[in-house]
């Protein structure tokens, strides 16, 4: 219990007492999240006792399915979320720095909830463990993909600690090597697809370069919506310095988005001359997949949040909330034209027999969906909780400041004083940009 | 940026004996190295070709074979009639279950030809010496077999990531069940050739011999013989994928191909006997 309380002062942890003087909407909207997570868990379970041959919709030639665009989508987030706190923390950007705890949390959790989801795609994943370890193919992207995402983890993990306790060197190095270790991970999971030469629509540097600015982008749109719906939740949590902090990613989302209308525009055009991609675009643009594209991957993905953003001018935050929210779902369906038409065209289409013919077709199944929704759930519940029981990622504001420091009162941050310093002469240091 | 003006006239000429014997072999060395490149090694390529197998012209997709025994199979595919005894034969000797298939018979069909409207192209693993599924596992469950070539798997270290079966471009691949893993053609190692036999089950099976399976070292072996001749095309599938696939397909009810297959290297090598 000591311990408890020792923590609650150094960390801003509030714990199970928070969540009992939480709104009774709140609580049944953690236990509608947890009930969706436990759901999703008992059905992806049912089909791994049954065999997910049974009840999954995907097939040989379609071997990946909703599962892993659905990872993917994690995957990207967090390591978005990773490289965009990083501009504050790791590489001193000022105006970025409010936002680390927050972003480095959610990173985490978005990480783990894409385990969630490739635990109930891989077939065997207690092998895993074992053969990744004494078996690895050093030539494959998969292989380190997986340890390179594992490392990414454990360093999070670290560097979040040392957030926690204020230590912010070494939360900065540890910061650092997430980085390095995430864009290499991540860049590692577009060439899982690009190194696939047998598949056109994704064979070349594309995707682990594309992977990456859209890492980024989605990372900028993830730590607005989560942001902006906790100043929801808990209206203390916006101050001055982090109005500032969303202003500067408001700009930099909006750079991204563009980034990522101008890599779209380009697979398009590009695509439309080689035979074998035409054929996945024109189902992007006309055919059975215009309806993901056209509206979800490029209106609600890209369009409309960038209007909503650039007339928000990064100080409206309901407009801001309800931006990235549905970039958030154009975002997921983005995923899903990468994963699921890479994989349309049948590797005997060129040679014009009748079985390779058509493209393949793929709806994902309910147990698909379920297993999906376990892990987007358990990220969603692992949010409302946190927000909560790790007071809005802030310090107590009466009880812990540690010695020597102070409240500002102008950005909510814990400022130092130097020796023989005021506070005002302090404050005016910290923010020397502003005055 | 003003760079300061030599007049090369007004130079000392430092002559040729200020040149040290090092530094002119230096030049020589060099010399040689970019007229070897350029003549791309042509003027020095004295050293012996025999020995070095090389298949039909123009198919630079097999230039040696590396494994020996180095198991391959001829298809030719205008023998096939889709019977599928060689599906059935391969489904019972390797225990495949119904949802899957290590080999299959593809059906194309033409229009406005005079001889025929359709043609059987059978398929199956390649068992290529780049095979991409090799390269794709993270756990080395599946390989090139170091003595024979054959691309196996090893199921207890199969993780069922699928990479492997997106990165077939022969969709070769399926995830089997009962094996809790995915499954592949071996060429019938496990079930026949490592118990002695010589055929696969499904080259035994076929009743018009359009699936030839043999020992591509051995220049007597019949898949040899119908790959190292330059009377009638041999190619491969996908062959822009790089994969050097060891299953070669050609027509082949051919007269020529009967009298590569009697021995004669020409079809009117001796007019005195016909």
């Amino acid at each position: 219990m000591e311990i408890m309380v020792n923590i609650s002062k150094r960390w801003g942890y509030h714990g199970v007492d928070a969540l009992k003087k939480a709104s009774p909407g709140y609580l049944m909207l953690m236990g509608a999240f947890a009930l969706l997570a436990v759901a999703g868990a008992a059905v992806g379970l049912h089909g791994m006792v049954v065999g997910y041959h049974h009840v999954y919709g995907v097939s040989r030639e379609i071997s990946w399915g909703i599962l892993i665009s659905a990872y993917v989508f994690c995957v990207v987030t967090s390591t978005g979320l990773c490289i965009i706190s990083s501009i504050g923390h790791v590489f001193g950007g000022e105006a970025f720095m409010p936002i680390a705890k927050r972003a480095v949390f959610m990173s985490i959790i978005f990480m783990l909830g894409g385990f969630c989801i490739i635990f109930f795609d891989i077939e065997n994943p207690f092998r895993m463990a074992i053969y990744n370890v004494i078996s690895p193919n050093l030539s494959s992207n998969m292989w380190w993909m997986g340890t390179l995402y594992g490392a990414y983890l454990v360093f999070m993990i670290i560097e979040y600690y040392f957030l926690l306790e204020q230590n912010h060197s070494l939360s900065r190095l540890m910061g650092f090597f997430g980085l390095i270790v995430g864009i290499a991970a991540h860049s590692n999971l577009g060439a899982v697809f690009g190194m696939l030469h047998g598949r056109p629509f994704w064979y070349g540097p594309y995707l682990p370069i594309y992977f990456i600015f859209s890492a980024a982008m989605s990372g900028g749109c993830a730590i607005m919506f989560v942001t902006t719906l906790a100043a929801r939740i808990n209206p203390e949590i916006m101050n001055q310095r982090m109005e500032r902090a969303m202003k500067a990613i408001c700009q930099v989302t909006i750079f991204l988005i563009s980034t990522i209308i101008f890599f779209t525009i380009w697979k398009i055009v590009t695509g439309i001359v080689s035979h074998e991609k035409s054929i996945v675009i024109m189902s992007m643009v006309t055919g059975d997949y215009a309806i993901n594209f056209w509206c979800f991957e490029v209106f609600l993905g890209m369009v409309l949040p960038l209007f909503l953003l650039i007339r928000s001018r990064g100080n409206n935050f309901p407009m801001i909330m309800w931006a990235t929210g549905l970039m958030m779902i154009g975002i997921f369906f983005m995923r899903y034209d990468i994963v699921i038409p890479g994989q349309m065209v049948p590797v005997y289409h060129a040679l014009g027999v009748e079985e390779a013919r058509d493209l393949i077709k793929y709806t994902p199944s309910f147990h698909e969906i379920m297993a999906a929704l376990f892990g987007l759930s358990v990220i969603c519940f692992a949010y409302f909780a946190g927000e909560k029981m790790l007071n809005g990622h802030q310090l107590e504001k009466h009880e812990i400041v540690p010695e020597g420091g102070y409240i500002c009162p102008g950005c909510g941050a814990i400022h130092f004083m130097e020796e023989g310093e005021t506070e005002e002469e302090a404050m005016k240091r910290h923010h020397k940009i502003w005055y | 940026m003003n760079f300061p003006k030599i007049d090369l006239n007004k130079l000392k000429n430092e002559g040729t004996e200020s040149v040290t014997v090092k530094e002119r072999r230096n030049f020589l060395k060099l010399g040689f190295a970019i007229t070897g490149v350029y003549a791309s090694g042509k003027i020095l390529s004295l050293s012996s070709t025999y020995g070095v197998a090389h298949a039909s012209e123009g198919s630079d997709f097999v230039e040696k074979y590396p494994y020996n025994p180095h198991y391959s199979m001829v298809i030719r595919q205008s023998l096939c009639i889709d019977c599928e005894k060689c599906v059935d034969a391969c489904n019972k000797t390797n225990h495949v279950p119904e949802y899957g298939y290590r080999t299959r018979i593809l059906t194309r069909k033409y229009e406005g030809q005079l001889d025929k409207k359709v043609e059987f192209i059978p398929v199956l693993c390649n068992h290529c010496n780049d095979a991409p599924c090799v390269r794709a596992c993270p756990t080395k469950a599946t390989y090139k077999d170091p003595v024979t070539g054959i691309v196996r798997m090893e199921s207890k270290k199969c993780i069922g990531c699928k990479t492997c079966m997106l990165a077939c471009p022969y969709d070769a691949r399926y995830f089997s069940a009962a094996r809790h893993a995915i499954d592949k053609c071996d060429f019938c190692w496990e079930e026949r050739l490592s118990k002695g036999e010589t055929q696969t089950s499904c080259s035994a099976a076929c009743p018009t011999d359009a699936r030839t399976f043999g020992n591509m070292t051995d220049p007597e072996n019949i898949v040899f013989k119908l790959v190292h001749q330059l009377e009638e095309t041999v190619w491969v599938l996908r062959p822009e994928d790089g994969t050097k696939p060891n299953i070669f397909y050609m027509k082949g009810n051919m007269e020529s191909v009967d009298n590569i297959l009697k021995g004669q290297k020409f079809k009117y090598s001796d007019p005195a006997k016909s």
